[in-house]
């Protein structure tokens, strides 16, 4: 797409993503003024695409009751309302409060116990070779591979018979699990980028290998720990399948699954789903720019270098 | 999968240490380290797993109570009353059209987004948004938006004389079907041009400098030099989303769901239908075992024919 925009011939046209920082631009040679108008234009195309679902949305959430299905439609309300910001944790489709409330509570406990299982399992194969290591991280990759939407079935079956459906606890426990292979994948790249010297310096100085870890490696790694935690939360809030399956009862479903029943009933009310998805996304993609840069490194792992 | 679990093992890396010749030692001084991440996998990963084969073969009642062995009588249900070698064939083209569609339409945006220009930061943030973005979230906005009477996108399209008059997109099976690929292509551009993007950051710049004092053109650079670099982010972006397209439910259930029938059902969203609509558990395990079998196979394929991860570290 952008190849054919490429004219001069002093520009490759490509350049490692870090090099726009401005202590580096001053090193760049010019490139031709249409080049970049043509740039800015695609690149303005394709913000506007990613974006219009979701400024469709929040211009939604804002319309009245009978603005947001009026025929034919109309992209600004008549009367703008952001009441229904408030008025929708009341509204009669759902109990939304207690669907952001299971929503949080899952997607918390989920990323916790996710820390407390993929912490040590990272620092350990990444600092260790060790009779199993191999196998463990084989199980890593297969949970990568088997998505709860593929064990769905299985999931509800087993949770059945411990007595856990429609549990908070039976939520958490799948959510840590299926976010397993990212967040290890990621904090293993962390641990194992820690220099050896200062692993052999705590150890001399009789640090055993807890104490190594949390005096010495947790404050180096800290990005990738930020990064684990916001990934999982994220994916926790988004989950679908196996919510759907697991939690019954309309007070323990999650945001996801309970916007997915609003839809084909008799008063539909998108303007508060319009509302709830806001709350619930705009927070998310906050907390996803912030580890953007890490992002595709936790999925691949460093395999693309 | 297991050249890549042991290329993990293997990769000698700056801060780990060499311990041999003691297995079980190890392995015991290794347990209390990988307990709770192993307890997480084989409870809620491995277990349902095989709980699935094993109820794939018995005949589970409405109210999920085994009333015993079943043989191979799941199976035959499931192949007598659910078209489902047209469910199958949907399958293959939900994936293979999603996923191709996706590689083609992230390389031109990473391409694109590897350039400096003014704005390339917001850009970038906004590709980011519909990763974070709840896929039930954004789907239902496009059923709303495409909805024939009250919908924004559906007048859109009219006002830019695309159409001439609204259309019922999800309200037949082919269209409402051909709505969901375009929907699931746009939910699986960011991780896709994100991974491209990490992968274009590798391509060596002598060589593309070189390659243009020998004056071969901007076409020839990107197909010579550019694309057999990005081959392992290609590859593995490429499984990942044939996974994670395979195993997509929402999206085709929002849109789709509200049509009778089969015909514009993959396996996956037929899974839920049967397990939730019919409550047949037993069929529901069958056809599991089906998917599972199908993402095995295709994995084992892929890696097979394109050998993408050769390092699954650095």
């Amino acid at each position: 797409m952008s190849n054919t925009l490429i004219v001069g011939p002093a520009e490759t046209g490509l350049s490692s993503p870090d090099e726009g920082r401005a202590s580096r631009r001053p090193r760049r040679r010019r490139k031709p003024a249409g080049k970049i108008a043509l740039q800015c234009l695609a690149g303005a195309v394709v913000a506007l695409v990613f974006l219009f679902p979701y400024v469709i949305m929040f211009i939604g959430s804002l319309k009245g009751r009978f603005d947001v299905l009026a025929v034919p439609p109309t992209f600004f309300p008549k009367a703008w309302h952001p009441d229904n910001y408030i008025k929708m944790w009341s509204a009669s489709q759902t109990p939304l409060l207690a669907n952001l409330t299971s929503t949080l509570v899952i997607a918390t406990g989920a990323t916790l116990l996710m820390l407390v299982a993929c912490i040590p399992a990272a620092y350990y194969t990444a600092r260790f070779r060790f009779f199993g290591r191999g196998a463990f991280l084989f199980l890593v990759v297969v949970t990568q591979m088997l998505q709860p939407t593929l064990l769905a079935t299985g999931l509800f079956q087993e949770f059945g018979a411990l007595g856990l459906i429609d549990t908070w606890l039976a939520m958490i426990l799948i959510n840590a699990a299926f976010n397993l292979t990212f967040a290890i994948w990621i904090l293993h790249s962390f641990f194992a980028s820690v220099p050896r010297e200062i692993n052999e310096a705590a150890q001399i100085d009789g640090a055993g290998n807890w104490t190594s870890l949390v005096r010495v490696n947790l404050p180096l790694v800290w990005p990738g720990i930020v990064t684990a935690v916001i990934y999982t939360f994220v994916a926790s809030v988004s989950e679908f399948s196996a919510s759907l399956v697991i939690l019954t009862t309309d007070t323990n479903q999650t945001l996801p699954v309970a916007l997915s029943k609003f839809v084909g009933q008799y008063d539909a009310a998108w303007q508060y789903l319009f509302g709830v998805s806001i709350v619930a996304i705009v927070p998310s993609v906050l907390l996803f720019m912030a580890i953007e840069k890490y992002l595709a490194g936790g999925l691949t792992a460093g395999s693309v270098k | 999968m297991t050249s890549t679990a042991e290329a993990m093992g293997t990769a000698t890396r700056g801060s780990t240490v060499r311990v041999r010749k003691r297995p079980l030692r190890d392995a015991v001084r290794a347990a209390p380290w990988l307990l709770p991440a192993g307890l997480l996998i084989f409870g809620v990963v491995l277990f349902p797993a095989g709980y699935l084969v094993y109820d794939s073969t018995r005949t589970i009642g409405l109210a999920g109570v085994d009333q015993g062995s079943a043989g191979l009588g799941n199976y035959r249900q499931l192949w007598a009353g659910y078209e489902l070698t047209h469910v199958l064939i949907n399958s293959a083209i939900w994936v293979v059209v999603v996923v191709a569609l996706t590689i083609v339409i992230s390389l031109a945006i990473a391409q694109l987004l590897n350039n400096q220009f003014p704005g390339r930061r917001i850009v970038r943030m906004a590709v980011l948004v519909p990763w974070a973005a709840s896929t039930v979230m954004t789907t239902l906005t496009f059923v709303y938006g495409l909805d024939p009477f009250y919908g924004v996108m559906n007048k859109l399209l009219v006002d830019l004389h695309i159409l001439d008059e609204p259309y019922g997109f999800t309200k037949q099976p082919v269209p409402a079907f051909l709505t969901a690929i375009v929907v699931g292509i746009f939910v699986s551009l960011p991780f896709t041009t994100y991974t491209i993007l990490a992968g274009l950051a590798n391509v060596p710049k002598e060589v593309l400098e070189a390659a243009q004092v020998d004056g071969a053109s901007s076409i020839r650079r990107y197909f010579s030099i550019v694309l057999p670099f990005l081959r392992n982010a290609i590859a593995l972006a490429t499984l990942i989303n044939i996974i994670n397209v395979f195993n997509s439910l929402p999206i085709l259930q929002l849109l789709t769901g509200s049509i009778p029938g089969y015909s514009a059902d993959t396996t996956t969203t037929l899974v839920f239908k049967i397990l939730q609509g019919e409550h047949n558990i037993g069929v529901a395990s069958a056809l599991s075992v089906i998917n599972f079998a199908i993402v095995l196979v295709v994995i084992a394929l892929y890696l097979r024919i394109v050998r993408p991860t050769k390092r699954i570290e650095d």
